[in-house]
């Protein structure tokens, strides 16, 4: 672990998820994510948080930015993506078994990564667009036994340390950790750059690391491990327009009309 | 101490003055549906409320209240509220653990989560039981999609969408009791301050909200909101907005609909000069009714809205709050 001067080590959780302009679909049969059914793209979140560490990065020298990814082989090209806005190396863990891994078995993936990385910051986005759960950043900071700094719509990274405004439930919250930490950060923060043809074909001689579950000692079908399992999956029909008419002066009056009609006022 | 076998272990978040939070009633509504609720809820010693707190709870079904006191809270991120739920599960050995999908609450249930080594389900918007155990409905893709997950065994902790739940626990008598907490000492977060959000005015909270009335970046200033809020008032709704508006300052982070922002599914949902891009109906489009106000025809909120009316919202918008008002009075 660095001590207060050492350049630090930073390593970004990306997501390669389905392009949110589009729509998007679940596998009926397996409930996951249909990943070919729709456009695959770096989550947005994951964008802005590689963004704040690169800038730290070129203000601090010696600052090391890795991204770091769980997810399946086409995950790459969120990789490549990842490099060009200016992460310095990748890792990669894919492995078909873990295909449909539950929040528990995700997050012991990424501690362990994140352990073999040796990374003094965890930086990650609040929540990815397609899971929105927003916990693996906490999971993360409990399994690693790291305090997390959570949610963060400003963030400074500085002398040993990791500070930032939390949006919180009631309220912002100025917080600080020390580190070694694991931060989130939510949309508040500037989108990321958008690579230069320079730094997209720097980009493509820049390693990528790819592991498997087993290279990080984990064990994914651990008989004493509960896991969270889907059920059941099923599409509700798309929701119809109903009445749509042109204002002719009188839109306001309709409009109260079609509320008191429907018993809303 | 005995707690009862299909013991629900709740936990209850509080408000800065201390009170039960309004999502309390779901969580325990939910709880009651499943088993027999025990709340926790996680104080600081120098805050009062707590006897008033944990009435609160058996009024909204908790059979019993564990009070846990740690100095900690309010200073230290999430880690003390992890300590409290890991030893009151320790002590009532529940099936299930319920938390708000809240902030602060689903961070704590995560954690806990791994902690224990325990499934965990997430943002559930209904719980039930079938022969095999307990199941949770999730609504993904904002709505498009319904899932059921369950726990392959062991205890299940699930985090429960605000305002999701409509079951309400029968009023009970109060028990209280005191929690002694073991800290872990794990390294924490600091709270070095905080600061409330000022409540401006008595409105319903967004997502908990029968009514909620949106706008978007069109609106053009800041000035202009109090077009929105009058209207707003009249329906006793909750004010929302587009991410392009919380982008130009128009509302606080707080109020922003959608992907990134709340997802809500009010009776009604008003959106005033929002386009309805995909990210912002992903946190709406379950609204039983939708009523929108866009000038473009082609605007793609109209292929969800039960009504729209084309045309211009700083003319629309006015006459439209008179009428409300003129229909109630
Ligand atoms: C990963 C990701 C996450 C996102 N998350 C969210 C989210 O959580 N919430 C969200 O809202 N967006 C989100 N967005 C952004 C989203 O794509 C849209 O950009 C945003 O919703 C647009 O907001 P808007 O409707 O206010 O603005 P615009 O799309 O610019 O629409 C303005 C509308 O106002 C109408 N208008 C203009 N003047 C008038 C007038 N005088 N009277 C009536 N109508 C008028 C126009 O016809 C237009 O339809 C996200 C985007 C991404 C990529």
């Amino acid at each position: 672990m660095s001590s207060l001067s050492e350049p630090l080590r930073i390593a970004v959780l990306v997501k390669e998820v389905p392009d949110t302009y589009g729509e998007r679909h679940l596998d009926l049969e397996t409930g996951l994510v249909d990943r070919a059914a729709s456009d695959a793209v770096l989550d947005e979140i994951g964008g802005r948080a590689l963004e704040a560490a690169v800038s730290h990065a070129e203000a601090n020298a010696g600052t090391e930015v890795v991204a770091l990814t769980v997810g399946p082989e086409s995950a790459a090209e969120a990789l490549r993506e990842a490099l060009a806005i200016g992460a310095d190396r990748a890792v990669h863990v894919t492995d078909p078994q873990l295909g449909g891994a539950d929040l528990g078995l995700t997050a012991e993936v990424l501690a362990a990564a994140v352990e073999r990385l040796d990374a003094d910051l965890v930086l990650a986005g609040n929540q990815s667009t397609d899971g929105l759960g927003g916990v693996i950043p906490a999971m993360l900071a409990e399994l690693l036994g790291r305090p997390q700094a959570t949610n963060l719509d400003a963030i400074g990274i500085g002398a040993g340390e990791v500070c930032g405004t939390r949006a919180s439930d009631h309220g912002t919250m100025v917080v600080r950790a020390s580190l070694p930490a694991v931060a989130s950060i939510t949309d508040r923060l500037p989108d990321p750059r958008f690579p230069s043809f320079k730094s997209t074909s720097a980009a493509k001689k820049k390693p990528i690391e790819t592991l498997a579950a087993a290279d990080l000692g984990v064990a994914v079908e651990d008989p004493a491990a509960p896991r969270s399992i889907l059920i059941s999956v099923a599409a509700r029909p798309p929701r119809a327009g109903g009445m749509k008419i042109d204002d002719e002066g009188d839109g306001g009056t309709r409009i109260a009309e079609f509320l008191a009609q429907n018993r809303l006022v | 101490m005995n707690y009862p076998d299909d013991a629900v272990l709740v936990l209850l978040d509080l408000t800065p003055a201390g009170e039960l939070h309004s999502g309390a009633a779901g969580l325990l509504g939910a709880a009651a549906a499943l088993g027999s609720p025990v709340a926790l809820v996680v104080t600081d010693p120098a805050s009062g409320g707590r006897a008033a707190a944990a009435d609160a709870a058996a009024g909204l079904g908790a059979v019993r209240t564990l009070v846990a006191e740690s100095a900690d809270m309010g200073r230290a991120l999430t880690v003390p509220a992890v300590d409290a739920l890991a030893a009151a599960a320790k002590l009532v050995g529940p099936e299930v653990v319920l938390v708000s999908h809240s902030i602060e609450g689903r961070e704590v249930a995560a954690r806990f989560a791994a902690r224990a080594k325990a499934a965990l389900a997430l943002d559930a918007v209904g719980v039930t039981r079938d022969e095999e155990g307990v199941v949770v409905r999730h609504s993904a893709f904002g709505g498009a999609y319904e899932t059921e997950s369950a726990a392959s065994f062991g205890t299940l902790v699930a985090t429960i969408r605000p305002g999701a739940i409509e079951e309400r626990g029968e009023d009970r008598p109060a028990a209280a009791e005191t929690l002694t907490v073991e800290p872990s000492g794990l390294p924490a977060t600091t709270i070095a301050s905080f600061e409330g959000r000022a409540e401006t005015s008595s409105r319903p909270a967004l997502r908990e909200a029968g009514t909620v009335v949106s706008f978007g970046v069109a609106l053009g200033s800041p000035d202009k909101l109090a077009l929105i809020e009058e209207l707003a008032d009249s329906l006793d709704a909750a004010l929302g907005a587009s991410r392009a508006a919380v982008d130009e300052g128009y509302a606080p982070q707080s109020w922003q609909v959608g992907q990134t922002g709340v997802s809500v599914s009010p009776d009604l949902y008003l959106a005033v000069g929002i386009s309805g891009a995909i990210q912002h109906r992903v946190g709406m489009q379950t609204a039983k009714t939708i009523v929108a106000i866009n000038k473009d025809p082609e605007a793609p909120i109209f292929d969800i809205a039960d009504f729209g009316v084309v045309g211009d919202q700083f003319a629309i918008v006015p006459q439209l709050t008179e009428a409300i008002r003129a229909k109630k009075a």
